[in-house]
């Protein structure tokens, strides 16, 4: 082996959005793994400063064009947690459905187009669909139902425009939600097929040891709603997230990496919600699960795909339960006036915990916000799993370690656009 | 996402400097467009698109790109002839980009008949809104040279009909 060899990549292939990761050897042992996004929502806080309450919703959802609806109910639970003002039930369960659809539309993407290439051993999608096309169309397929779900609830504009701080602008028919059921229906099956595929795949052993951070909730898997807990034993209100997290700033990297105070790094996402929430899975997705060998709690990431298709079948199956449940509200939206004070939202994003805090002032006025979105909570989890990954791996060539590098990034499904420009990737031996 | 036969995509992220460039240029075609043309924005990721042309006889992508040629460069491409050249599509707002829809729906019999697909050079694609001076400058161009595929294409639709 030469003394010192470079590695680049223009991009980390099929990772949502781009950033840049340098892995440094010395001797065979792992001397740096870094993984840099550049630019968190610090752009969208500063434009949120001076806006009213009511635009935070629409401001945030452009953060990100695969999770807006996870933005927007974060932004509405912070702003209505700050005026004291709990939603009514139809309205609540109307905004689960709309996020039901944005886990369908999120999870069929990562799995199918991104992540099932590796288990298989093609290098994407492109490649996958020409041996086995009928499998890359039922991925499409459930996409393109969360897809329908987000349009005919968020509203048919590019961005579910149809969410407001208190509510909806206009509530949907009993008559309009019907016709989501066929096609869920349909995709109900196919997510049921899908856990079948990936629990098929070959899994090499990994077990990732950090605490697993999600919320929970005792009626249901957590989405919307809850507290946020760990297997570690916390359990703690949206409120108390600044006391138990922290975000520590890096050198050479304008990334913020978030830890639990004194506790260091955590992992959010679907193991910590599997792992953590499972009983309160539908019984066809609990059902799905046992048949595909899961265990509570999973703390290997390349089952995480077992896992994603485990919690296709449930938003699918939970958007069926919401719609035959649905009462129409007797209006689309409650009165949500301005407080001033400081609120604080979370969600869970397909990609695990995100939180959102707006301080107000008496008139509305938005004086400073704070965003954490999932990715950057993770970035820690996934560099340490980077670490070990390349420690056990290193005598690999250079494309190899690359590819087992690239994959153990995906296996985290990063939504790196929420947060970075590009991705390099860089290995360096010496 | 659409029936009309003819559709024109524009994508990007218009909160990401000239990663709106596509999208302004749709916006820009939008209202002079022949009538069953389909004008539609793309902000989430490109394997939308695949919905979005899916019964279209001719589709026009319009994305920006960063592949070193000067800011406002206009790149051309048929992409029902050959692949889109990966040097010139990776700077999609996702990694999924442009390129590899194109080349899944052609993988699985989803590309229309004529695809035709404008990559605009980008200069800045930090986060924040608004468009570069010269990607700004290359949009009415841009708009124009669509408008000018769809003339062709119809045209081409209807010279084929007569000849039968």
């Amino acid at each position: 082996m030469p003394e010192r060899r470079t590695i680049r990549t223009d991009y980390l292939a099929r990772v949502e959005g781009e950033g840049a990761m340098t892995v440094q050897l010395e001797n065979g042992r792992v001397e740096h793994v870094e993984l840099r996004i550049f630019e968190p929502p610090r752009f969208f806080e500063a434009l949120l400063r001076g806006r009213s309450f009511t635009e935070a919703p629409d401001i945030t959802a452009r953060i990100c064009g695969i999770c807006p609806v996870a933005y927007q109910t974060s932004a509405v639970n912070a702003l209505e947690n700050l005026a004291g003002v709990d939603v009514p039930e139809p309205i609540r369960m109307l905004r689960r459905l709309l996020y039901c659809g944005e886990w369908i539309e999120s999870h069929a993407l990562h799995v199918y187009m991104l992540h099932a290439p590796d288990f298989l051993g093609y290098a994407g999608a492109v490649e996958l669909a020409k041996d086995a096309p009928e499998a890359v169309e039922r991925g499409l397929a459930l996409k393109k139902t969360g897809n329908e779900v987000m349009a005919l609830v968020g509203g048919r504009e590019i961005h579910p425009i149809n969410v407001r701080v208190g509510g909806f602008y206009r509530a949907p028919s009993r008559r309009e939600l019907r016709t989501l059921v066929d096609p869920l229906e349909r995709a109900r099956e196919a997510a049921l097929e899908t856990v079948r595929w990936t629990a098929g795949f070959e899994f090499p052993e990994r077990r990732i040891e950090c605490e697993l951070v999600t919320l929970s909730h005792p009626a249901d898997y957590a989405i919307e709603r809850g507290r946020i807990r760990s297997d570690g034993g916390l359990d703690i209100s949206p409120g108390e997230y600044d006391e138990h997290f922290e975000e520590e700033h890096l050198e050479r990297s304008t990334a913020l990496h978030s830890q639990l105070r004194g506790r260091g790094t955590y992992l959010c996402g679907p193991l910590a919600r599997f792992s953590l929430n499972h009983e309160r899975l539908s019984p066809l997705a609990l059902e799905a699960a046992r048949e595909a060998g899961l265990e509570a709690p999973c703390r290997d990431p390349f089952r995480s795909i077992v896992v994603r298709s485990v919690e296709l079948v449930h938003a699918c199956d939970e958007a069926l339960r919401l719609i035959d449940g649905y009462e129409e509200p007797d209006s689309p939206a409650v009165t949500v006036e301005p407080v001033a004070g400081t609120g604080f939202g979370v969600s869970e994003a397909p990609r695990g915990l995100l939180y959102h805090r707006y301080r107000v002032a008496s008139d509305g006025t938005i004086l400073d916000a704070k965003i954490v979105p999932p990715t950057s909570q993770n970035q820690r989890a996934i560099e340490e799993d980077l670490r070990d990954v390349v420690g056990r791996y290193a005598e690999l060539d250079d494309d190899e370690l690359r590819d087992l590098c690239e994959q153990t990034i995906r296996n985290y499904d990063p939504c790196i656009s929420c947060a970075t420009h590009f991705l390099t990737l860089e290995v360096q031996r010496r | 996402m659409s029936n009309a036969r003819y559709v024109v995509v524009g994508i990007g992220n218009e909160y990401r400097g000239d990663d709106g460039a596509g999208l302004a240029i749709a916006e820009r075609v939008r209202g002079r467009v022949p009538a069953g043309v389909t004008v539609v924005p793309c902000e989430q990721e490109p394997s939308r698109l695949i919905d979005a042309w899916q019964d279209a006889d001719a589709a026009i992508v319009v994305d920006a790109v960063e592949s070193g040629a000067e800011p406002g460069t206009l790149h051309r491409f048929d992409a029902g002839v050959a692949p889109l050249p990966a040097r010139v599509f990776r700077s999609s707002t996702h990694a999924f980009g442009v390129g590899e829809a194109v080349e899944l729906a052609r993988a699985l019999g989803r590309l229309p008949g004529r695809v035709v697909v404008y990559g605009v050079e980008g200069a800045a694609f930090a986060a924040g809104r608004g468009l570069s001076g010269p990607v700004e400058a290359a949009v009415e161009p841009a708009a124009e040279s669509v408008l000018g595929d769809l003339d062709r294409l119809m045209n081409e639709e209807e010279s084929c009909t007569n000849g039968r």
